[in-house]
């Protein structure tokens, strides 16, 4: 049996459907990621998970416990970190970990192995008040409380929004760390180029899954001719690209513009056509997750 | 905190002494062209009087200036023959007036109860003494700290029960900490009663310096026993914490929690329970509507028991009533308490 288990699982607020019969589920020990956009539904199911919510319809368990019936249970085992920071910003960043262990009846010292080496990289600020500390920082404090007591199923609900690229990167580090220590996590985030980082993703789009694969298999469905086009005028360069006959679809990615191409697309055509433009190249290239992204939202 | 500490004591000085109805310190000038012993000594009674403070013997002149300055409420002018007048009232002989009291009527409260002091205190118009003494059965003195006392003791712990508590719960959900206490094996019942715990203890203190202030600072009697009083206010802390509890459940914002609390309690409980306006006095409606707002039946109560010196038995009714309001605050709250987000 697998250790998060949803079927079928919807959430409406009044008129708007957050979530929309949701399914899927994660094995013991794998690190999950629910990847879209802001609106997706990612918070609502999260808060379905920790029970914080009441399903409209559906069902999902965690740890084989049902979130309606032994949400009381669930909520001894799992460990929950908010989009929101949600520590207390006049604590320092001690006594919010000794308040979160209090909280759960355990000792510090006990979960110490499972947080140091997160908590090393704050403890030189521990008399520090939470709500003094940088973003980076921040998280780093919520994940050491989300994870003093033991969790066996760890929810982070987009922990790297709004913190810069290096604590991005150290926080996955961590993820990764712990997930080989059996922790099974689900992770949600907006950023496409962190979902390469889990081990299975969830596409979603609101309140809908549109795709649950390994990043690879999900870019592997790809079967498009996708190119990479830039100019020097990337505006012009856009709206001249899409009147052109045999583009499917064309759309801003990074530095250059991505181009999908059906089968009326011919490049020689595409580069007379566009002649006016100066400096303008065009290549095939390799779909990413986002193409993915792009193509199912379309759909 | 401190603040939640300094607003009972400020209240119990400020209603106590410097809004009080009665005047005091009323300052006081005399003009007298011949200081003889009869004038010292009508002086000397003005002067020794707590109501007011001699301000000194000034010139004729000098009195429209004072009166404007502000510097005088009152100035006292005595006939220059003044000795010899008084003599003849004495002597029961028809005289002028020995004394012209000018007074600053710009404050008609202030001007009116000086002439009612100096009538008291000189000699003559005995029918207007005898008038005070029949109208103050409760309250000799007119001292009007002693009806503000309940008052301020049915709005504080309002304020820093039901308000504060309120605040403080409804603050862990907007800042998002519920959602992570929440998530934790204790119970959230568990955590809004721990919440209460310092409220309750600090309201414990309030209601300890608000006793101690009325008996020495104002000299209220509490004639009707200490213990009494305590519990009955043990009883309204209670209520106040649950009432806080129940806003707590029904509001998701601080400014929420605080609106409620100052439209739903606050006002009412400034307006209707009798603090500032008798009861007795009410239209129909709004004595029917005094009924349901608890500070009511607890200023009530507490008055018969520290200026009437009734004992707890005596106000066996509203002590009821405040056991039922309480008791459906807390079950309502309870009930309506969500260990969910929504």
């Amino acid at each position: 049996m697998d250790v998060i288990e949803v079927s079928g699982l919807s959430k409406s607020f009044g008129k708007v459907k957050a979530l929309d019969s949701v399914s899927f589920s994660v094995k013991r020990g794998e690190l999950f990621g629910l990847i879209g956009p802001d609106g997706a539904g990612k918070t609502t199911l999260f808060r379905l998970l920790t029970t914080l919510l009441n399903p409209g319809t559906g069902t999902a368990s965690i740890d084989g416990l049902d979130i309606i019936k032994d949400y009381l249970k669930i909520r001894s085992r799992v460990g929950y970190m908010p989009g929101r920071f949600s520590l207390y910003p006049d604590l320092t960043v001690e006594e919010n970990l000794i308040f979160f262990a209090s909280l759960f009846g355990v000792k510090v010292e006990d979960s110490y192995d499972l947080v140091a080496p997160i908590y090393k990289q704050i403890e030189p600020f521990r008399t520090r008040q939470a709500g003094k500390l940088s973003g980076g920082m921040k998280q780093k404090l919520a994940l050491s409380c989300a994870l003093i007591h033991h969790p066996s199923v760890l929810f982070l609900d987009e922990p790297t929004t709004g913190i810069d690229a290096v604590s991005r990167g150290e926080l996955w580090d961590m993820l990764q760390k712990l997930k080989e220590k059996g922790i099974t996590i689900l992770v949600s985030t907006p950023y496409m180029d962190e979902a390469s980082l889990c081990d299975r993703i969830a596409l979603c789009n609101e309140g809908r899954i549109l795709g649950i694969d390994s990043p690879q298999g999900i870019v592997e469905k790809f079967n498009l001719k996708l190119y990479a086009i830039r100019a020097d005028n990337m505006f012009t360069l856009l709206e001249a690209a899409r009147q052109v006959e045999g583009v499917a679809e064309c759309y801003p990615f990074g530095q250059t513009h991505h181009l999908i191409a059906d089968e009326k697309f011919d490049i020689h055509r595409f580069t007379e056509q566009l002649e006016a433009l100066s400096n303008l190249t065009i290549k095939p290239t390799k779909p990413a997750i986002e193409d993915v992204f792009i193509k199912l939202m379309k759909q | 905190m401190l603040i939640v500490m300094l607003i009972p004591v400020i209240l119990m000085v400020m209603f106590g002494f410097a809004i009080s109805t009665e005047v005091n310190n009323i300052n006081i000038a005399v003009v007298a062209p011949e200081r003889t012993g009869a004038v010292k000594d009508v002086v000397g009674r003005i002067a020794h009087n707590d109501y007011f403070t001699f301000y000194g013997y000034i010139d004729q002149d000098q009195i429209d200036k004072k009166l404007r300055s502000g510097k005088v409420s009152v100035v006292a002018v005595f006939a220059s023959n003044f000795d010899r007048r008084m003599e003849q009232i004495s002597a029961g002989l028809p005289s002028k007036p020995v004394i012209q009291f000018i007074v600053d009527a710009s404050n008609v409260n202030t001007a009116s109860a000086s002439i009612a002091y100096l009538q008291s205190i000189l000699p003559g118009t005995a029918s207007q003494q005898a008038m005070f003494e029949t109208r103050m059965l409760f309250n000799p003195q007119m001292k009007s700290a002693y009806n503000f006392v309940p008052g301020i003791m049915g709005l504080i712990f309002i304020l820093v029960c039901a308000i504060m508590t309120s605040v403080s719960i409804v603050r862990e959900k907007e800042v998002g900490t519920m959602e992570v206490l929440l998530v934790s094996p204790v119970r959230p019942v568990k955590i809004v009663f721990a919440k209460m715990i310092p409220y309750f203890v600090i309201s414990c203190v309030i209601l300890v310096m608000i006793l101690l202030l009325a008996h020495y600072l104002l000299d209220v009697p509490m004639s009707g026993g200490v213990w009494g009083i305590f519990s009955l206010s043990l009883l309204y802390l209670f209520l106040s914490l649950s009432l806080g509890l129940l806003i707590s459940t029904v509001t998701k914002t601080q400014v929420a929690a605080l609106l409620i609390s100052a439209m739903v309690m606050l006002v009412p409980v400034l307006l209707l329970s009798g603090i500032i306006f008798p009861i007795e006095n009410f239209p129909k409606f709004f004595e029917l509507l005094s009924n349901i707002i608890p500070a009511r039946w607890y200023i009530a109560a507490i008055r018969k028991m520290m200026i009437q010196g009734a004992a707890l038995a005596a106000v066996w009714k509203e002590g009821t009533v405040l056991l039922g309001m309480t008791a459906v605050f807390i079950g309502v709250s309870l009930k309506k308490f969500n260990d969910k987000l929504e």
